[in-house]
């Protein structure tokens, strides 16, 4: 077992309705691996329980494994060390993100003193070498400034520059360039491929844009309503995906070269927490749904080719798949 | 900043102005110091003569404008009860006001924000509960009828502190809680709700990811932002403070600036009410302009003027 | 015949302040905009953040005034903002903007939602207003047990339908729709692209389509124009314009487009910053970031 982190059957619900039913999912060392799947499927979420991060109403299970040792049965002093020294997270909309009436540079020198110890001169040098890092034209200069003053492409490397500073060994990006211009996203992409390669730290790359995870990441989770549903390296699993959810996701893209076509809709929306169907949740807005869906929850099975998949009836061009939920139900 | 601590200057010496203003034509026209003087029963020409030595019969336009006059040369004119300078009969009261409103200032503070920003950390809880009900009874209670309670309550069924007067700090401390209980309830409701606004805000979030402990997360992180919203309601909880000073120390016979405005609008002591509305104008401009300039050091993004459209 | 909407040599500019005691300078949103539109074709507006698109939009339907420039629908001058012709124009021009749940009124049902516009423009009497509202909610895919449904009931596609109801009730012939499908989900962004698609075609609407997606603008287009720093650089045929882009900025902007199975490094990456409008470079306003 060589994993950096091992998640296992992590479940969360709020209020009493389970929103995440059941996440085993691991992060190699170095590795770039995506979770894709429509707003409100629980790719943040896992994260955030993982860490602790979640607010107190919420009740989190299973068990989170960073190189052996549990996160869930860890004290709050523990898990504290761990965050942002370990296991980093960035988020969307970095303008907001981070705090509007503390000075940049000293939000960074924040994370150097907690996680390397490091202060006065020291950090602030570290700090600036890490704003440069990031790209910051003219850190000196900028160090002393808010957030407020820096736009949102620039906000985002300062939110990178931050997180990078406690040397972690992981990355949680979470929908880091959504609420970005497509050229300044295509910048931001760029400078995180270089920094995982330049620091070997694992990404985790969350995201709902799948041509994006497809350009950066190895390795693939595709989520739906709080479940994994396919999970497979990216070639593999994009240029043939198994799930009919991860088909759809694809086919709903539009395409900006070849003939100009109609769009391909999934139909319906994402089922409500509060009211999940007894099956399969996806078979509502799934056109090979039959009667077995409806009555039985399909599980993660292991698939040639290091894949996994939780569908009875996947996209026909699978023809090489294992397990089949019928010998398994 | 030049230009905007002089438009500052020059709005707050406008409201002093509308004040001066209202409060001269409002008394001229509300009831004749002749009579309410003088009484009913005096002879018509010593009426007039005091009419006239007091300049009662000129336009309202002129004894306005002497009256402004007087005001730029520093005189705050004479009281109509004892011919003695209106301004020594107010600054005389001031210790005795300040002596209430400090303490209970103080007292909101120390009080009002740490309630609130406790209750929002435990929201949900039954001490966020109880903050919530003893800030609302604090509020909503009229201060006439929360000081007439304490007065029942301490000095006629306990008889543990006077009920009126001011001889010993004692007198003091009715009518300083009196005062403050207002105030402490409007603090922590909104100490709380602006904590709770913050506490929501993405970037604590990113706080504790970084793995800020806890408690720096609320110091460092939380508090800096609520103080905004707070700091505008200290603002005006100033001028409520004085609106307070004036009932307080009526019912408690407290020889303050309040009482002493009470007793000059009664007697249309002319020259008293307009030194101390004028007093009291100064007072909450000042404050105003304190949280604003408090606003610029607290908050960096209102350090820009917002772009004019 | 004259275009369903022609706008020419639009200008706005806002005037701002820089900290409290900085001169006021001017940010030139929309710098010299002109385009036609015809009836039933679909005019799809790209750009990023800053390119004065959104601004636009606004002045194509006189809620924002242009300081230069005309607007005109059918051939006539567009009627100043306010006055009752303008307001008797806007049942023939709709806008639909990017958040639906901002859009609605929250305390109003669906139905009340889609009879407002009804009784604003006073069309139809109670009972074809009724009528009305049913025959909409089932062309734009509301099921008639939504009818009484509050917004926050319904999920986001859903609202962005009651939305595009709402625009369509006074059936207008011009619809400009500012980002209406970027907050949604690939798979429900498609839903409602279809729609849009459908109801263009259905009732020969004139369309402009504002959006920073270069992907369903070009699905849904007819024609797309590129904007930067306020001033249209590229506008050509949607099946071309972004196969053979020939403005380096639509260039930079097609390979920025995330696509599966491209490399990473085959792109161009623009550096800089994106563009600040009120600080405008001389000469050619892409040149900093031309490669």
């Amino acid at each position: 077992m060589n994993n950096l982190v091992e998640i296992r059957d992590l479940r969360v619900s709020f209020d009493g309705v389970p929103v995440l039913h059941g996440i085993d999912l691991d992060v190699a060392p170095g590795e770039a691996l995506g979770l894709v799947g429509e707003s409100g499927c629980g790719k943040s979420v896992t994260w955030l329980a993982a860490l602790g991060l979640l607010p107190g109403k919420a009740d989190v299970s299973g068990s989170v494994r960073l190189r052996g040792r549990n996160l869930a049965a860890a004290r709050r002093l523990a898990l504290e060390r761990v965050r942002g020294g370990q296991i980093a997270m960035i988020f969307q909309d970095p303008s907001s993100a981070l705090n509007p009436v503390m000075r940049v540079g000293k939000q960074i020198t924040e994370v150097l003193r907690l996680h390397r110890g490091l202060v006065g001169a020291s950090a602030k040098n570290e700090a600036l070498r890490m704003m440069d890092l990031v790209g910051i034209p003219d850190a000196r200069n900028r160090f002393g400034r808010y957030i407020h003053e820096f736009s949102g492409g620039q906000a985002q490397r300062l939110m990178i520059a931050m997180a990078l500073a406690g040397e972690p060994d992981v990355l949680i990006a979470d929908e880091p360039t959504t609420a970005l211009d497509a050229t300044i996203q295509a910048q931001i992409l760029d400078l995180l491929v270089d920094l995982r390669h330049e620091m070997s730290m694992a990404t985790v790359f969350i995201s709902h844009d799948l041509a994006a995870v497809a350009q950066i990441c190895e390795r693939v989770c595709v989520m739906y309503a709080g479940k994994i549903v396919e999970e497979g390296p990216v070639r593999h699993l994009f240029d043939r995906p198994y799930h009919p959810y991860t088909r759809g996701l694809f086919d709903a893209i539009p395409s900006l070269t070849g003939p100009r076509r109609r769009l391909v809709p999934i139909p319906g929306a994402v089922p409500d927490p509060r009211y999940m169907p007894s099956g399969c949740a996806f078979a509502l807005r799934c056109d090979r749904a039959r009667d077995f869906c409806k009555q039985h929850r399909p599980e993660l099975l292991p698939q040639p080719g290091g894949r996994q998949l939780a569908c009875a009836y996947p996209v026909p061009e699978a023809r090489d798949i294992l397990h089949h939920q019928e010998e398994y139900q | 900043m030049l230009r905007f601590v002089t438009i500052r200057l020059l709005r707050a010496g406008l409201t002093v102005l509308s004040v001066m203003t209202f409060a001269f034509v409002v008394l001229r026209m509300s009831g004749d110091p002749a009579q309410v003087l003088l009484g009913p029963d005096v002879p018509q020409n010593i009426v007039q003569d005091f009419r006239d030595r007091w300049g009662l019969d000129d336009p309202i336009w002129r004894q306005y404008l002497s009256y402004l006059r007087a005001m730029l040369q520093g005189d705050f004119g004479l009281s109509m009860r004892d011919r003695s300078p209106a301004i020594d009969l107010v600054v005389e009261r001031i210790p005795a006001t300040l002596q209430l409103t400090i303490p209970a200032l103080i007292l909101q503070l120390a009080l009002g924000i740490p309630a609130g920003i406790y209750a929002a950390l435990k929201r949900g809880t039954l001490a966020d509960r109880g903050v919530i009900v003893m800030a609302i009874i604090g509020f909503t209670v009229p201060s006439f009828v929360m000081g007439l309670l304490l007065v029942l309550v301490f000095a006629v069924v306990l008889g543990a502190l006077p009920s009126g007067g001011a001889s010993s700090w004692q007198h003091a401390i009715l009518p300083v809680l009196t005062m403050s209980i207002g105030g402490i309830g409007v603090l922590a409701r909104f100490s709380r709700s602006a904590m709770i606004e913050v506490m929501g805000q993405p970037y604590i979030r990113t706080a504790s990811a970084k793995g800020v402990r806890w408690s720096d997360v609320v110091r460092k992180h939380a508090l800096p932002n609520a103080a905004v919203p707070i700091v505008t309601i200290v603002g005006f909880m100033v001028g409520s403070l004085i609106a307070g000073a004036i009932i307080v120390e009526t019912i408690f016979s407290w020889p303050g600036m309040g009482r002493l405005l009470i007793v000059s609008v009664t007697n249309r002591d002319l020259a008293v009410v307009q030194c101390i509305l004028l007093l009291v104008a100064a007072v909450m401009v000042v404050s105003n302009l304190t949280v604003d300039l408090l606003y610029g050091w607290i908050d960096p993004r209102l350090r820009q003027a917002p772009p004019t459209h | 015949m004259s275009p369903l909407l022609e706008a020419r040599e639009l200008v706005r500019i806002y005037e701002t302040r820089r900290g409290l005691l900085g001169r006021s300078a001017e940010v030139r949103a929309v710098d010299g905009v002109s385009l036609r539109l015809r009836r039933g074709e679909t005019l799809g507006v790209v750009g990023e953040s800053g390119s004065g698109k959104s601004t636009l939009g606004r002045m194509l339907l006189g809620i924002d005034a242009a300081q230069h420039g005309t607007v005109c629908i059918d051939g006539a001058t567009m009627p100043n903002p306010g006055t009752g012709d303008w307001r008797a124009l806007r049942a023939r021009i709709q806008m639909i903007y990017q958040d639906p749940l901002a859009a609605l009124d929250r305390r109003l049902s669906v139905a009340q939602q889609l009879r407002e516009p009804l009784d604003i423009h006073r069309i139809g009497d109670v009972e074809s207003r009724t009528q009305r509202i049913r025959d909409m909610m089932q062309s734009v895919g509301l099921r008639l047990d939504q009818t009484d449904k509050f917004p926050h009931e319904l999920s986001g596609g859903q609202r962005q339908r009651v939305v595009i109801a709402r625009a369509l009730m006074t059936e207008p012939e011009l619809l400009v729709c500012d980002e209406p499908v970027s907050a949604l989900d690939v798979s429900i962004q498609a839903q409602v692209v279809n729609l849009l698609a459908d109801l263009q075609r259905d009732r020969r609407l004139g369309m402009v389509f504002i959006s920073h997606d270069l992907k369903v603008v070009r699905n849904l287009c007819d024609r797309v124009a590129v904007m930067y720093l306020g001033r249209i650089v590229e506008e050509g045929p949607a099946d071309t314009i972004f196969v053979d882009p020939q403005h380096p900025y639509t260039q930079a902007l097609v390979s920025s487009v995330p696509q599966p199975g491209r490399a990473l490094d085959s792109r161009i990456i623009l550096q800089g910053e994106p563009p600040n409008p009120g600080n405008r470079p001389p000469g050619c306003a892409f040149h900093p970031r031309c490669h």
